[in-house]
């Protein structure tokens, strides 16, 4: 017997469709080619915390490095990104030898987002590390992957914003869970638990309109109820990390 | 098309088989042939708030497993002859309810009835599950106290998830909030959350607030309905309850706090 005589129902019933969506991506933007030294670094910043990269999706990008300049080997590098529990699905960047290691080992090779020919684009990118962090810190506010719930978010319930923001137009009641990658908004009384920026985001902000939370956090730097000052109890407010300090400001 | 109405809260003590049997009763009286199903398999006490305990034969639980026909185990209420009650296990555990078999006898209820009254157990576990889970209207029953509300809102959230009509995605369930065991001269007081203080929590529209009263106890421990009790304050609050679910718009009785007799003489507030 074959399937379709098993199944004739559905058989004419349409079994994919295929559509466009963004997601995103940890970028691994190495910087310099000594692979020991990354080994290193790597271990160091999971140790700081050590489930935040498990079994995350990243992409590598060698677009920072100088075109002349050479990895020891590109399967070493995907073996130290593996090594900590990161999940490398794409390279960005590299001369043509490291993108046919890249595709050798099924992973995926990414457009840049600018040509890196002109001279001029090559000057900008040896810009100091610091303001390319700032510039990718700045890349979260067009996220597509925001999400904006219009009704109570309950006591027990959980809301998670992968890679963007999370909205609430309404009421967050006592015992709820709302957890976003991106920053957080709440139009109307905040009594739950929220957590902004949950994988590390440090520029993630709270905005609520009437704070009550049990329990507020940003990029694992948290607040219980108990330590909120009873005089911002209610009030409009931002919450946001002012080094690696959590700040409650009015506005 | 008949609808399914489970009666609601999380909490235990909060009113809900009260509520169940006053509901059930209040609709049966305007002529809705109503069926009020016991849900609270080996904690049962519609029996006897309904008073029909010395009357049971067989229950849900041989319904779901073959045993007896629905007819059988169907109780006819002797002060009204819209009214049915389908009792619940004594001796089983909450496992016996399968979500198929509640979907079939619930199904047959349907046929004959023009409402389904739905009387869940306390907590979030099996059996206040399958209570909910075919439910077209929820009332969920709270007390004006803080535990109570969360609970209220903690099933509230799982209504909108859980239930049949959320997973088939189709239109979800109505749901409305009963407050009962309202004190307002607790409220004056300070004692108690106010009506305003549960419905800004909760965010959903009060279908009724029944007042604290002894009328309920005395009620209980004779198995008649409160709704029936034409004297008391809390029968005429669930009374106002049945209409607003039919549609009527009411203004709320009983929520200010009774004035004394200088109070009653000098007019004060």
């Amino acid at each position: 017997m074959t399937a379709s005589q098993i199944l004739p129902a559905q058989a004419a019933k349409q079994a994919l469709e295929i559509k466009a969506a963004t997601f995103s991506l940890p970028l691994i933007r190495l910087l310099d080619n000594a692979l020991d030294q990354l080994a290193l670094q790597v271990e160091e910043k999971i140790a700081q915390a050590p489930d935040l990269f498990l079994h995350t999706p990243v992409v590598i990008d060698l677009s920072g490095l100088p075109e002349d300049q050479e990895i020891g080997s590109f399967p070493e590098l995907v073996g130290v990104l593996r090594a900590v529990g990161m999940m490398p699905i794409g390279l960005r960047g590299g001369n043509a030898l490291q993108q046919q290691a890249a595709k050798a080992m099924e992973l995926a090779i990414l457009s840049e987002t600018r040509p890196r020919a002109k001279p001029e684009q090559r000057h900008e990118e040896q810009e100091p590390p610091a303001a390319a962090i700032e510039a990718a810190a700045a890349m979260p506010s067009i996220e597509v992957g925001s999400k904006v719930i219009a009704h109570p978010v309950r006591s027990g319930q959980k809301v998670y914003t992968a890679g963007g923001d999370l909205t609430v137009i309404g009421p967050v009641n006592s015992g709820a869970e709302l957890m976003a990658d991106g920053n957080i908004h709440v139009y109307g009384p905040l009594r739950g638990r929220v957590f902004a920026g949950i994988k590390g985001n440090e520029q993630a902000r709270i905005f609520c309109q009437h704070l009550h939370a049990e329990l507020i956090a940003i990029a694992g730097q948290y607040r219980v109820s108990e330590n909120i000052p009873s005089e911002l109890k209610g009030a409009r407010v931002q919450i946001f990390l002012d080094q690696e300090t959590l700040k409650i400001e009015r506005f | 098309m008949a609808r399914i109405v489970v009666i609601t809260s999380g909490k235990g003590g909060v009113g809900k088989t009260t509520t169940a049997a006053a509901v059930g009763m209040g609709l049966a009286l305007l002529g809705h042939r109503t069926v009020v199903v016991d849900f609270d398999v080996g904690l049962r006490n519609l029996d006897l708030i309904m008073g029909c305990e010395r009357r049971v034969v067989y229950d849900f639980i041989n319904v779901i497993q073959g045993d007896a026909k629905l007819n059988q185990a169907l109780i006819r209420d002797k002060r009204c002859d819209k009214l049915y009650i389908l009792p619940a296990s004594q001796t089983r555990d909450k496992d016996a309810l399968t979500k198929d078999g509640v979907g079939q006898v619930l199904d047959e209820l349907k046929r004959h009835h023009d409402y389904v009254i739905c009387d869940s157990p306390a907590g979030i576990e099996h059996g206040a599950m399958m209570a909910m889970y075919y439910a077209d209207d929820a009332i969920v029953v709270t007390n004006p106290e803080v535990s109570s509300v969360r609970d209220a809102d903690r099933m509230l959230g799982i209504l909108s998830s859980k239930s049949r009509r959320a997973e088939t995605d189709v239109e979800p369930i109505t749901e409305y909030l009963l407050l009962t065991r309202y004190s307002p001269e607790r409220v004056n007081r300070g004692e108690m959350l106010s009506i305003a203080d549960v419905q800004e929590i909760l965010s959903l529209p009060m279908i009724g607030v029944i007042p604290e009263s002894q009328a309920v106890l005395n009620a209980s421990n004779a198995g008649i309905p409160v709704i029936l009790d034409q004297q008391s304050d809390a029968g005429r609050a669930y009374q106002d309850t049945v209409s607003r679910y039919l549609g009527g718009e009411l203004p709320m009785r009983f929520i200010d706090a009774k004035k004394g007799f200088l109070g009653r003489i000098f007019g004060g507030a």
